[in-house]
């Protein structure tokens, strides 16, 4: 290969990672534009700009119900995941045990589930166990997809670390408490803090679970969906807006502390 | 000194990683425990009661009846295989445009070194944390007529697009949109398993291009290849709001007719027939793959 063709080729592939990237943030751009149009209707170039739409989004009972519910939602969800992950991963990654395999295996199935099919399935199974729907059962319906990706994200740290650490301090006469606290848990530590930051997003931005479990509580993005199909406001803009910059400040700060956690080491 | 004495002095000692965790069999399992009993009541529970609504009569709403196979029936003679036939045309076309889109820009993305890297990996993950509905939402406001598109374009040419949503194109642009990651991560993870040294000897052995990248990168790439495209086809396949928002109706999923099964229809034992056949489709494709694909390896690799 020339040099002159290996330059084409870099200066190709670089040109091409922006315009994915460029697309992927197209649609966020789109929402901001049309939250800021004057206009009950998005077009473009927009005549006039307009606050309203934050203003009414501020002033809506409704939205901020819906915020709260989205995120107690993904507080409880993150915690629970954490805990449950943290073993998980140990068993996925560490341990050698018979039914490892499988156990692998088993948990990317609901991961890579249709959601709306799983949301459906666990309404009905809600329903014939005579559960009433709330935030609640949302919560658990989040856990079975968000739990397999938690334990993943914690596994790929968990396999990077040496067990031989561990054994020296249980030679040394360390309690297994001891070895869990000051060794295990710091190693994982980055890996658990990923998590829990995957774990709010995802949740955070979950439709098709929270749509067909929450019962008659509503989160950010089925309000969204309901505004969307039932009658387009610019407010569905503004509130969309709103939640891409929460969760964009949500990721900025995860890993700001996730960069402190990685040069502690 | 007696022979057993021997033996027991010339033994080989106890590995000694067992002595010194000897509760280390069983670990695993215990550790693993929680999330099997959280799949077993969230999913698997869930699952088997959908295989049972399955085979229950038209419109029954609890259990204990005799079963039967008229849902399935109902599925083959009231033209539901139409909206299989779209939902797998609809995937397995996605599946096609995000290998050809993804391959390239796994490639690009690990010729990245250091922080730049994981800036531009961070970036292309963040809008997996949007909610579905708003992203689609901006996808229409983009084409729709009198959109950014129609409206730049107008002012910059005078032409009109018009509007371009509404159709299958859009469709299937919007779940190549929503489920690009999907193909890309597992993607790069596969490239991850091309070393370096093979590609270069082969370059140094005169192969061409096309070669190094047919004989080299494919092969050993494939595992993450594989696992991209199934996960794509399987996700896809359960796609929905794509098809609501960007087509607004012009065709009708697998997954709007188990969702209007379950919710306008009131019909409980098709939604959960049509359930079964497209879990039985998505399974087995997963199914299949994982068997040929080892995990550790690939998420492990160091």
């Amino acid at each position: 290969m020339g040099t002159i063709d290996r330059l084409l080729t870099r200066r190709l592939l670089a040109a091409y990672i922006a315009v994915i990237l460029v697309i992927m943030y197209v649609p966020m751009v789109i929402v901001g534009l049309a939250s800021i149009s004057k206009s009950r209707f998005f077009l473009f170039p927009m005549r006039r700009t307009s606050s309203k739409w934050y203003e009414m989004t501020w002033d809506s009972l409704q939205v901020h119900e819906s915020f709260l519910t989205s995120l107690t939602i993904a507080v409880c969800v993150a915690l629970i995941s954490v805990i449950l992950a943290f073993f998980g991963a140990l068993a996925y990654a560490r341990y050698d045990w018979r039914g490892r395999k499988l156990f692998q295996q088993v948990l990317l199935i609901p991961i890579f589930f249709p959601q709306a099919v799983l949301g459906l399935a666990l309404q009905l199974w809600f329903n014939s166990i005579g559960i009433q729907m709330s935030w609640q059962s949302t919560v658990f319906a989040q856990l079975v997809w968000i739990v397999p990706i938690v334990t993943l994200v914690i596994a790929i740290q968990a396999y990077g670390y040496d067990s031989a650490v561990e054994e020296a301090a249980y030679d040394l006469g360390a309690s297994r408490w001891q070895i869990f606290r000051t060794i295990t848990l710091p190693l994982l530590g980055p890996g658990i803090f990923a998590g829990f930051l995957f774990a709010v997003l995802l949740s955070w931005g979950n439709f098709p679970l929270a749509y067909f479990t929450s019962g008659a509580d509503v989160t950010v993005p089925e309000w969204l969906y309901g505004k969307m199909i039932g009658g387009y406001t610019p407010m569905v803009p503004a509130v969309g807006l709103i939640t891409v910059v929460l969760g964009g400040i949500i990721l900025a700060v995860g890993l700001t502390i996730n960069g402190m956690l990685q040069r502690r080491d | 000194m007696t022979e057993a004495a021997i033996e027991t002095l010339t033994q080989e000692p106890e590995r000694p990683r067992r002595k010194i965790l000897p509760w280390k069999l069983s670990e695993g399992f215990v550790a693993a425990l929680p999330i099997i009993i959280l799949l077993f009541i969230g999913f698997i529970g869930p699952m088997a009661l959908v295989l049972i609504y399955s085979f229950m009569p038209r419109g029954s709403f609890s259990i204990p009846e005799s079963p039967s196979l008229e849902n399935y029936v109902d599925i083959v003679e009231q033209d539901f295989y139409i909206s299989f036939g779209w939902s797998l045309f609809l995937a397995f076309i996605s599946v096609v445009i995000l290998l050809i889109a993804c391959y390239p820009l796994a490639v690009a993305l690990r010729r990245v070194k250091g922080r730049r890297a994981h800036l531009l990996t961070l970036l292309i993950v963040a809008p997996l944390f949007v909610a579905e509905n708003i992203r689609l939402q901006g996808w229409v406001l983009f084409f729709d007529k009198g959109g950014f598109l129609d409206g730049a374009l107008k002012v910059v040419t005078g032409l009109e697009t018009g509007s371009l949503v509404n159709n299958v194109p859009a469709i299937v642009f919007g779940i190549c949109y929503i489920y690009l990651p999907f193909m890309l991560f597992p993607i790069l993870l596969g490239l991850g398993n091309v070393p370096r040294e093979a590609r270069e000897a082969a370059y140094d052995l005169g192969g061409s291009r096309w070669r190094v990248f047919r004989d080299i990168e494919l092969p050993l790439a494939m595992p993450g290849i594989l696992i991209g495209s199934l996960l794509c086809f399987v996700i896809s396949l359960g796609a929905f709001n794509e098809a609501k928002f960007l087509g607004k109706g012009v065709i009708v999923t697998v997954a709007q007719d188990i969702e209007s099964a379950f919710t306008f229809g009131q019909n409980w034992p098709r939604g959960s027939a049509l359930s079964v056949l497209m879990i039985v489709l998505a399974g087995s494709a997963v199914w299949l793959a994982m068997r040929r694909v080892n995990l550790d390896r690939m998420l492990g690799k160091r």
